[in-house]
């Protein structure tokens, strides 16, 4: 997978933090010494409104610059946007999907339309209430997605995102930890269908 | 949409102290904040407007810190940004701001002055549509509407022409033999709201490179007094405009030389324009900011399967290289110039006009077509790129072009 261009996709709802979990996976692969871009799909941010955001993660520089239209990989946030929004379009045919859910593989894989593409559960809200004391589902839902696809390292994720993690919440340490033992739980957790 | 302040002052307090040479993952308007901070300019005057508002945020957090000694003036509109740059920078100080679309728009009068009075100011101009409908996303209108106001215009494809533009400019604008001003753009959102990798400088080597700005004519030098924007009616009024042809006429020479001693201290090359696999290329397209970016995408995938496809990628719009770029083109079988606005002149984007115009009187011209794009933000991906070329393709067969310009990726 890291040999080539390989596209993310996040679905999330505004507050959910679908943008910074692509800016933290993206920051991560580069100190990984990848090429990386992530950005956010700006409309209109309201709290609670259907958000996406994207990573393009590569070896060598990245110089497209259109939209992600078939990614190979598929976060979900929220698990009510499946079916309101249509999470699995353009998703590659041997593409992977990672939902934040509470139920188990097998039943939410009747709703979707996998047509053969790997899922991927985690109740990464339970995880981020734990933790972080708060349903904020990225940094878990980043946790699962470094063991899913392997394209960084754990070390790697969990040392840059302490770093970045840091910067926003010096004074906040119990913010700092709950994020980062979120990731660790996620990253263990992970259930395949 | 915007960072919080706190966000902003703490990412300024991080670059202090990275503001070393590193690649680090930023957007095109944190890069452009960068470039700021290590211009350090004497006086910045600006007004927020999306998507440019953070170029000017950041830096006011530069300003803060103290990581620069600028003098920032917060104005209340986009005219009084310019008419406050102006103002500095003909009292002798180096002076920025930064804008985008209905802002650019609302310094109109004032953009002509700051070139009529040969003031090399800088402006970052994220580009992005013009109302009405209103859109906050990219296309070339705002800029391309300025396009006769005097000014130099230099396009970037991604954040680290963005980046590397924004230095260059300062030297090519205080250039004795210029003197005029600049915009550097870069695509609203596709390049300012988006994290890549950029290489940013070390802050010594960049501020030797831009080196300090010892105007010889200044209104606040009392020992050597001027007037500035004086009265000139049917007796001088022409003479001094077409004096502004002069400097601008030499402007090609200092980029290319600028770019050359760029080259030489950072080890990234820039002409006028860049050519992607364009010397054996039979179908060449010509195009302006991020676009080229994704073409070169579509350019690789063709020519795996054996189509010779290439492209320019215009840098200097204003003033344009009409000879290089003919010579360029010269001998395709069939060109394609995409406009990310449309003129409304009845034929086409500006691009097309300049590159029709350059092409003209060449005896060995390729049939030329034109498209009109991705206006308001509206996406081009690879495939879209590749129908322009399956066109071009079409259009070589018979040397005549069904459709002069066409409209590409709209509902009609």
């Amino acid at each position: 997978m890291a040999a080539k261009l390989t596209e993310i996709r996040w679905h999330g709802r505004g507050g959910q933090g679908a943008k910074t979990a692509a800016l933290l996976f993206g920051d991560a692969a580069l100190a990984e010494g990848k090429y990386i871009q992530a950005f956010p799909e700006y409309g209109p941010e309201r709290t609670g409104a259907p958000v996406q955001s994207f990573n393009r993660i590569s070896d060598r520089p990245i110089t497209i610059h259109s939209q992600v239209k078939s990614p190979d990989v598929v976060v979900v946030l929220d698990p009510t946007l499946i079916g309101p929004v249509d999470v699995t379009a353009g998703l590659a045919p041997d593409g992977i999907i990672i939902v934040n859910t509470n139920q188990p593989a097998s039943v939410l894989k009747e709703k979707m339309h996998l047509n053969g593409r790997r899922l991927f559960v985690i109740d990464a809200s339970k995880i981020a209430r734990e933790t972080i004391g708060r349903d904020i589902p990225n940094t878990p839902m980043l946790g699962a997605l470094v063991r899913v696809t392997g394209l960084l390292s754990y070390e790697t994720v969990m040392d840059d995102t302490r770093k970045k993690i840091e910067e926003k919440f010096k004074n906040k340490p119990e913010v700092i930890e709950g994020n980062l033992k979120a990731i660790e739980r996620a990253y263990n957790e992970i259930q395949s269908e | 949409m915007a960072k919080t302040l706190e966000e902003t002052t703490k990412m300024a307090a991080k670059a202090g102290k990275n503001g070393n040479k590193k690649l680090s993952a930023l957007t095109g308007n944190e890069a452009v904040a960068h470039a700021m901070r290590q211009i350090n300019p004497d006086v910045v005057a600006a007004y927020p407007i999306t998507p440019a508002t953070e170029i000017v945020q950041i830096f006011s957090s530069f300003v803060a810190n103290g990581q620069v000694h600028t003098e920032y003036v917060a104005v209340e509109s986009e005219h009084s940004a310019m008419s406050a740059t102006i103002g500095a920078c003909a009292a002798g100080a180096r002076a920025m701001t930064a804008t985008s679309s209905q802002g650019l728009a609302l310094m109109w009068e004032m953009l002509y002055i700051a070139a009529g009075l040969r003031l090399p100011i800088v402006m970052p101009v994220t580009n992005r549509a013009l109302s009405a409908p209103i859109n906050i996303h990219c296309d070339h209108s705002d800029t391309m509407g300025a396009r006769d106001a005097g000014w130099i215009q230099l396009f970037s494809e991604n954040s680290q022409e963005a980046y590397d533009n924004t230095i260059q400019a300062i030297r090519i604008c205080e250039h004795p033999d210029i003197l005029l001003p600049a915009m550097v753009t870069y695509d609203g959102f596709i390049i300012s709201h988006a994290m890549e990798v950029v290489r940013i400088e070390e802050d010594a080597e960049v501020k030797e490179f831009v080196g300090e700005y010892k105007p010889d004519i200044y209104l606040l030098n009392t020992d050597k007094p001027v007037t500035m924007g004086g009265l000139d009616f049917t007796d001088f009024y022409f003479e001094h405009r077409r004096g502004l042809a002069d400097p601008v006429s030499k402007v090609k020479d200092v980029v290319l030389q600028v770019g050359a001693e760029f080259k030489k201290q950072f080890g990234r090359e820039y002409g006028l324009f860049e050519t992607y696999k364009l010397d054996d290329a039979e179908y060449a397209i010509v195009v302006l900011g991020s676009t080229a970016g994704t073409a070169k995408v579509t350019i690789d995938d063709l020519r795996d399967r054996g189509v010779k496809a290439g492209m320019v990628k215009i840098r200097m719009f204003r003033p344009f290289p009409y000879d290089e770029v003919a010579k360029a083109l010269e001998g395709k079988k069939a060109v394609a110039v995409l406009d990310r606005s449309d003129g409304l002149a009845g034929r086409g984007g500006p691009v097309f006009g300049e590159v029709r115009n350059a092409l003209c009187d060449w005896p060995n011209k390729p049939v030329t077509v034109g498209y009109v794009y991705g206006l308001g933000g509206r996406d081009i991906g690879p495939e879209m790129i590749e129908s322009v070329y399956t066109d071009l393709q079409e259009i070589a067969k018979t040397g005549k072009a069904l459709n002069l310009v066409k409209y590409l990726g709209v509902r009609e």
